[in-house]
């Protein structure tokens, strides 16, 4: 009896890895247990155990094979009759591949289509960089150029980051500026603000930012705070990072998405960008930045690519949004992983005759109010696409603004497309109900140009 | 820094207790056997008049400030150090200024006039003034002066105790040789970040002296009532950290304590906890009624066991004539009428100022 072996998924986001090295070869005789290959995704390099017993008949896909997608086959094994365990064996066809060729991040080619950003030189060489590489290199550089910065949290170092952002920094930089914590965000974030009150520029990794509730005392009460209540004596540049709202099927307590909750608070700058191009220079210029900065990463982007200019110091302006894709008919204001969304609503859109722009917050706070009262003028109909629950939301700001200062300019209603209204769930068709999507976007914007 | 701790140097022969620790050098109560071997710090007539100076100083700023409160001029928290003078002054008297660092909770007038911060501009910040030390928008329990490292000021009970091993990390990042020096109550004691910070502290053997002012009550919880341990030197025991029982209201001891520790963090074998033991006379803050405690028991404290009069009785004894007392207590005088004077004059923040420091930088 064949069985096929086939490319595992190792982590809840991984849609593809690298088969690494085949520890068998055909002909071998494997049992239940044995480590059959090393399979390396977006965050580490796993073992592959075999589940069930026989003859290696074929090694499908050689070692060293990049972009395997999670299911397919990557080898065959002559079944003794004695399989461990006939699960995921055989029979159940080519399994749910993940959508056919490349699963292209969303909205990628649509990325550069305009910058607003004035510091892009003219026919810069662009490097395309997945966003973690992105965020990985504004660190390493930012490190190189100032000795005061260094990166402290869980599993930095030696493990290469949790989801590998900080990989190769421990090897550079070495552990006195590369530090594994323990787990205990309270004390590691406190301390972060500490040593930044004390002249040094820390830069504190959360695994997630569900984590950094434990540590949101030192955040809002310690950080943001200082500088105001010390009548501009005392500083505290940390930038406190990690990825922020839903992953993918791990429930509520790791699906949160913080940005209101920070953006609410004065003495903050709250940074959540969506491209690899943003991320590198925004994050340089968190760190650069004399004030306390929460920088906000979404998992789900971390393994997509996109260009990044290749000049020799990438910094953006924080405070600015950017419009990502120029359009007449209605605005989609957008951040994180939503960005992504808007795009490939305003690509159905177009197919209907209805003209969207997209502008990417990335900045939320300070948030940039010009920037959408100009789409809107550019428009008159807005809607906000937001990847987080609907009240007291990033969007329910973004409407004031828009009724405050845009009230003159509307030939709609603002809406707003929002996460659902409740924890969110882990079943899968439960989970797509609850999160933001392109149709909901492309639903909301037809709605305010009354088709 | 991340290193994993290294097994501790091998102490002294003078030390003991490694039983406690379970062996490996570790010497849990050595620098308490320490300072049993002598207890007081030997002061010069100079120095010890400058203790009294700067303890009464701080008594008579205290009393003003609990003066302007009731006629209104102060308003919102105000947490009075009266009774606790000898532990401020005679821990930052063993400082290295300019170099270590301080950072406390919100009873934190004390620890500022020690030292040497100008009474007028604190007590400025008490009345909300401009010319106060945060520009008036911290208050009574949010004052800073980077300038002679104090770092405050903080609200939130037992934040100043990562913040601190935050600064003492800074110290060691930049191999500067300073210490941090984190005071916090009994109260403080308590909280989970205390012993988070314990555990980096101790593992990456950081700068920091812990300071634990045992004022009895948090609030007005004894600490009998809120403590399974309530002897707070100990509480670093399973962390490896040394501890100290001092009586904090003796100056002289508190200083030779403060020595010990220091000798100790500046030789690199990682923090020091220190437990003084004080007695806050007035209310938890101003509107305290103190109905958690006697007025006899308060009163004991006062007579028998006052640093200040203690400071006192052993200047007279050494001889120094009572008239140069009194003169010090007049000039003190004059000094905390002065500041309340500027405190009370001085106008009000511009209302512009309620929208700058919010951000350091423009976006």
């Amino acid at each position: 009896m064949a069985i096929e072996l086939k490319m595992p998924a190792l982590s809840p986001t991984m849609e593809e890895g690298t088969l690494a090295k085949w520890l068998v070869k055909e002909g071998d005789e494997v049992r239940s247990g044995d480590i059959l290959a090393e399979i390396e995704t977006d965050k580490a390099t796993m073992e592959f155990e075999a589940v069930d017993e026989g003859t290696i008949t074929s090694l499908v896909i050689p070692a060293g094979t990049e972009g395997v997608k999670v299911g397919a086959v990557i080898a065959t094994l002559d079944g003794d009759g004695a399989a461990a365990s006939p699960a995921p064996a055989a029979r159940v066809e080519p399994a749910p591949q993940p959508a056919p060729a490349t699963p292209a991040p969303r909205g990628e080619d649509a990325a550069p289509v305009l910058r607003s950003d004035p510091s892009v030189p003219e026919g810069a060489a662009m490097a395309v960089l997945t966003v973690r590489e992105a965020l990985r290199d504004a660190m390493a550089e930012e490190m190189r150029s100032d000795s005061r910065v260094f990166v402290m949290g869980e599993e930095v170092a030696e493990y290469q980051g949790a989801y590998k952002v900080t990989q190769g920094l421990l090897e550079e930089f070495g552990p006195q500026r590369v530090i594994d914590t323990p787990i205990t965000e309270y004390g590691f974030a406190g301390l972060g603000t500490g040593a930044a009150m004390g002249g040094l520029r820390p830069i504190v990794e959360f695994m997630t930012f569900n984590f950094a509730m434990q540590a949101i005392d030192h955040i809002v009460n310690s950080a943001a705070k200082t500088n105001y209540m010390s009548g501009g004596q005392m500083r505290c540049p940390v930038v406190f990072r990690g990825p922020n709202g839903a992953a993918a099927r791990v429930g509520a307590q790791h699906s949160q998405n913080y940005a209101p909750w920070y953006a609410s608070v004065p003495g903050l700058v709250v940074i959540a960008p969506y491209d690899s191009a943003d991320a590198k220079g925004l994050l340089k210029a968190a760190i650069r930045s004399e004030d306390p900065v929460v920088f906000l990463e979404n998992e789900l982007v971390y393994g997509r690519s996109f260009p990044v200019p290749d000049i020799a110091d990438w910094v953006l302006p924080i405070g600015k949004a950017r419009v990502v894709r120029q359009g007449a008919d209605v605005t989609i204001v957008s951040y994180s992983i939503g960005v992504g969304m808007a795009l490939e609503a305003a690509e159905t859109l177009a197919g209907e005759g209805i003209d969207a722009e997209v502008l990417d917050l990335r900045t939320l706070r300070p948030l940039d109010r010009a920037a959408v009262l100009e789409s809107l003028a550019r428009t008159n109909r807005l809607i906000v696409a937001e990847e987080a629950w609907p009240q007291c939301s990033i969007a329910s700001e973004v409407i004031a603004i828009c009724m405050e200062d845009g009230f003159d300019l509307l030939d709609a209603p603002v809406l707003r497309v929002c996460d659902a209204d409740v924890p969110l769930p882990y079943a899968a068709n439960l989970e797509k109900l609850a999160l933001l999507n392109p149709a909901r976007i492309v639903e909301a914007a037809r709605k305010v140009c009354y088709r | 820094m991340a290193k994993p701790a290294r097994p501790r140097k091998k102490a002294p022969t003078a030390e003991t207790g490694e039983s406690e620790a379970g062996g490996s050098g570790f010497a849990l109560r050595s620098l308490q056997d320490n300072l049993a071997s002598n207890r007081r710090y030997e002061a010069s007539d100079e120095e010890l008049l400058h203790f009294y100076e700067q303890m009464l100083l701080i008594r008579r700023f205290e009393e003003k400030a609990g003066q302007l409160y009731g006629l209104g001029l102060i308003g919102g928290f105000c947490h009075l150090y009266i009774g606790q003078e000898a532990v401020a002054v005679g821990l930052q008297s063993a400082l290295r200024a300019g170099l270590d660092s301080v950072i406390t909770g919100y009873r934190d007038h004390g620890h500022m006039l020690a030292y040497g911060i100008d009474p007028r501009v604190i007590m400025a910040e008490l009345t909300g003034r401009q010319a106060g030390i945060s520009k008036g928008k911290g208050g009574s329990m949010h004052m800073f002066s980077t300038e002679h490292a104090f770092y405050g000021g903080h609200g939130i009970v037992g934040a100043q105790v990562p913040l601190g091993a935050g600064l003492a990390f800074a110290h060691k990042y930049r191999g500067d040789g300073g210490v941090c020096l984190s005071y916090f109550g009994d109260g403080a004691s308590n909280q989970g970040q205390v012993y988070e910070t314990f555990n980096m502290a101790s593992l990456w053997q950081l700068p920091i002296i812990f300071v634990i002012e045992n004022n009895q009550y948090a609030m007005g919880t004894a600490v009998k009532r809120s403590s399974a341990e309530t002897h707070f030197h100990r509480r670093g025991t399973a962390f490896r950290i040394p501890g100290l029982d001092v009586n904090g209201m003796d100056v002289l001891e508190v200083r030779r304590a403060a020595e010990i520790a220091l000798e100790h963090v500046r030789g690199g074998n990682g923090p020091v906890l220190m437990e003084l033991n004080t007695y806050r006379y007035r209310g938890h803050s101003m509107s305290d009624p103190a109905k958690y405690r006697s007025r006899e028991e308060v009163q004991e404290v006062r007579e028998k066991r006052d640093p200040i009069e203690a400071a006192r009785h052993d200047l007279l004894e050494r001889g120094i004539d009572e008239a140069r007392l009194k003169e010090i207590d007049k000039a003190i005088r004059a000094r905390v009428a002065e500041a309340a004077d500027f405190a009370e004059t001085s106008p009000e923040p511009d209302p512009a100022e309620l929208y700058t420091d919010v951000l350091v930088s423009a976006y």
